[in-house]
């Protein structure tokens, strides 16, 4: 038996996925500065800077060249990271498909901010569902302990050879990003018997020379290219379910795969949220629990690729859902709503409501969970806005 | 495995002298070998062979002169603009 | 007979380039310089497509495509991969058109070169968006009809002069900074040796004649390339760690030859032709200043 050398310590979310990515044994960073994301990359810089990570970091003069730099520096073969926020993200959009297209296993932290104008720094995910249809998996984290952990796993389920899709890392602005929690950070020796090094099989060679990503007619492979992101997305789901319970059981954690239930067996009523909206959920959860009411909550981790079949698994017992975006389409309702709203489908007839909340990072209060516990009590179906003011 | 979007096959394997209106003509026994029409090539359709008999002189006829590979000219003719001697002549390709 | 460049190919026959193309000429002379040891990063551009459709590829070197500003980034990150795993002695190519060098990809450009990675850039500039229709590009020379800037009744030709990348990139101070053309191979051939011998950025900008946007017949391709230089409309020189060299070694012709050659330059009348000559003689003259100015700081 190895001698394992954990230790428990207290760090911001930003620290704990910096931390993550040095466990990770990232070679190659680029970045461009953004707050709320800069910690994460001014700690990684630090971290090379005092001889305590082997790799490279680059600051670039934008967000576009520091995915492109990643993406290229990932194509010759070595493990790369980045990490961004908001309107950094939306400048990332095209070397996003790039770098999705091209088949690199590249994980991304990305710290999510709202969108202007005007102008705001606070947690909204509108950045990151902004970019939904980009062929990235998407996890969303709910603590410090999740963020450093997922970037480990990311990589993991990325560089499956069944996958080979790059995987962006979610942690709400400020409530996970500068809160600091208690953290435990992991043995690099048993990391690094989870997560061996990246052996990119296509990457760069001299001996083998190719063209990367030339451009392909109606009548080539392009449309298979794309056909076989979504079978790879497909099959992610299996490879996320596998790998994460590998990890729970190295490190004795209790991660759910694409989803996680809490007091969902004998509910009646479900609340489904994503990031750290789901803990105060929880809170209200037991509260109502003790007043009586068979509710229970589901935590969507990974919105790319979508958990369907868990969500059909989840709700077949129910008799009405209530879902919590942190952010909004425009025209229309939650994003995640719109997600569960089609998994049901024609499989499952319960009301299921839309509520928005926590845009700009408005707080997202006990009372305002238990307000809309109380409308999925009463089975209605509807799009609402929670806590907002009458300004006109 | 996964399918990735990488170009393998060299363009070696994809002739373009459908693309050929006029068809360049070396005049070998006044070409000089200075290689300014192999130099100049844009479709590198044009080869270096060692040594051929019909050269002007003894001396350039021991030298390495160029060949044109109709698979891959293309006919832009800069080869006969370039040529110093002016021996290279350009034709109509006829179609039979 | 040696010839006067290297013999290695490492750009095959069959590619699908335009008749008489001189952006393919920049590239096997580039890649003959180079060597095999090399990697290409090429953004949106005519050589995206002149390599033709998967499962093709006309290099016998790696050829990474890139979306239209990620030449500097992606070079960046190429050569930082590289050396991180000792390939220190791989050449990281960007090889970028006009457009995706003085319009779209500037930033990253002067991002890429002001990190100080050891890579050359390679501009081929062919003085408009030529793949996708000959549109005007900021390179694009005074007095040029192009397809959003077309004549018509009201003379709409390009009045602006040609943004000059090169001389952006000495006012940044890269260490290795040159022009070259098509037309004389031997030259840019020597700079691009002259450049590996420097470590860090370097910089090229390549004169790439085209018959297709330039309204010439493809067998001027050489000839017109030529002209440039001695109409002094694109003139040579090379500027290495703070030194400035300008190539005055050419037998000179009026501009007026060097416009008439081509069709994109066939509405100006004489006024306009004048303005040109203006031009370029006050460009000349300021890169002999330049010859002057660089030559006293390092003596």
């Amino acid at each position: 038996m190895k001698s394992v050398t954990e230790f428990k310590t207290i760090m911001t979310g930003n620290d704990a996925v910096a931390y993550g990515a040095k466990l990770a044994r990232v070679k190659f960073i680029s970045a461009y500065p953004i707050t709320p994301q800069t910690t994460i990359v001014e700690k990684l810089a630090s971290m090379i800077a005092n001889d305590e990570l082997d790799a490279k970091y680059v600051e670039v003069e934008s967000e576009h060249s520091a995915l492109a730099a990643v993406f290229a520096s990932e194509l010759t073969g070595v493990r790369s990271y980045t990490a961004t926020s908001s309107h950094g993200l939306l400048y990332m959009h095209e070397m996003l498909h790039w770098v999705s297209g091209q088949r690199l296993p590249i994980v991304m932290s990305v710290v999510n901010r709202a969108i202007g104008p005007p102008w705001n720094i606070w947690a909204d995910q509108s950045d990151t569902i902004n970019q939904r249809d980009t062929g990235w998996m998407q996890v969303y984290s709910e603590s410090n302990q999740e963020a450093m952990d997922t970037i480990i796993m990311g990589y993991k389920i990325a560089e499956n050879s069944e996958v080979m899709l790059p995987l962006m890392s979610m942690e709400d602005a400020f409530i996970l990003s500068h809160t600091s929690e208690p953290v435990t950070l992991r043995d690099q020796d048993l990391i690094n018997e989870y997560l061996p090094d990246l052996d990119l099989k296509f990457r760069i060679d001299i001996g083998n020379p190719m063209g990367y990503g030339s451009y392909d007619t109606p009548d080539g492979t392009f449309m298979e290219l794309k056909k076989d992101m979504v079978d790879s997305m497909k099959k992610a789901v299996r490879v996320i379910k596998d790998e994460t319970e590998k990890f729970n059981q190295m490190f004795d954690t209790n991660y759910g795969g694409l989803v996680e239930r809490y007091r969902m067996d004998d509910a009646d009523y479900a609340l489904i949220a994503m990031g750290t909206v789901a803990s105060t959920a929880r809170f209200v959860v037991d509260k109502l629990r003790e007043k009586g009411l068979n509710i229970g909550l589901i935590r969507i981790r990974y919105f790319r690729p979508f958990p369907y079949d868990d969500i059909l698994e989840d709700l077949k017992n129910i008799k009405a859902a209530g879902v919590i975006d942190r952010s909004v389409s425009f025209g229309y309702a939650g994003a995640t709503y719109s997600e569960i709203v089609s998994a049901l489908y024609g499989k499952i007839n319960i009301p299921v409501s839309s509520f928005i909340v926590g845009i700009g990072g408005r707080d997202v209060r006990i009372e305002d969970i238990e307000k809309i516990a109380d409308t999925v009590r009463n089975e209605s179906s509807g799009v609402y806005w929670i806590n907002v003011k009458k300004v006109i | 495995m996964v399918l990735v979007p990488v170009s393998t096959v060299s363009t070696r394997n994809h002739p373009t002298d459908s693309w050929r209106i006029q068809r360049p003509t070396i005049q070998y026994d006044k070409c000089i070998r200075c290689m300014i029409c192999w130099k100049y090539c844009p479709d590198n359709a044009i080869e270096i062979e060692n040594g051929d008999e019909s050269a002007p002189n003894e001396r350039i006829a021991k030298m390495e002169y160029p060949v044109i590979n109709y698979s891959f000219c293309k006919g832009c003719g800069i080869c006969a603009n370039e040529c110093p001697e002016k021996c290279i002549d350009m034709e109509f390709e006829v179609i039979e | 007979m040696p010839t006067s460049i290297p013999k290695e190919e490492l750009m095959a026959p069959g590619h699908t380039a335009c008749h008489g193309c001189g952006a393919t000429l920049a590239m096997r002379y580039v890649l003959k310089a180079m060597g095999q040891k090399t990697v290409v990063s090429v953004p949106a551009s005519c050589w995206a497509v002149i390599p033709g459709a998967m499962p093709f590829r006309t290099l016998d070197v790696p050829m990474v495509y890139t979306p239209f500003a990620a030449t500097g980034a992606s070079i960046s990150g190429l050569r930082e991969g590289l050396d991180i795993q000792g390939k220190t002695d791989y050449n990281v190519v960007g090889f970028a058109g006009d457009g995706g060098t003085a319009d779209i990809g500037l930033q990253g450009l002067s991002g890429a070169m002001e990190r100080g990675h050891n890579v050359f850039y390679i501009m081929y500039d062919n003085e408009g968006y030529m793949n996708t229709g000959v549109q005007r590009s900021g390179s694009t020379p005074y007095g040029a009809k192009t397809t959003t800037t077309p004549v018509g009744k009201e003379r709409d030709f390009k009045k602006e002069n040609k943004k000059i990348v090169a001389d952006m990139m000495i006012a940044q101070n890269v260490p290795y900074v040159a022009t070259a053309t098509i037309a004389y191979p031997e030259d840019l051939i020597r700079k691009i040796d002259h450049a590996k011998a420097v470590h860090g950025p370097k910089f090229i900008q390549i004169l790439a004649p085209c018959p297709t946007g330039w309204y010439y017949p493809p067998e001027k391709t050489i000839e017109i390339s030529r002209l440039a230089v001695q109409s002094r409309m694109f003139p040579l020189y090379e500027f290495i760690q703070g030194k400035f060299y300008l190539n005055k070694s050419f037998k000179p012709v009026d501009v007026s030859e060097y416009v008439k050659a081509q069709d994109r330059f066939k509405h100006l009348n004489d006024d306009e032709i004048d303005n040109l000559r203006k031009y370029v003689d006050e460009r000349w003259n300021q890169l002999l200043e330049w010859e002057k100015i660089y030559s006293e700081q390092k003596e």
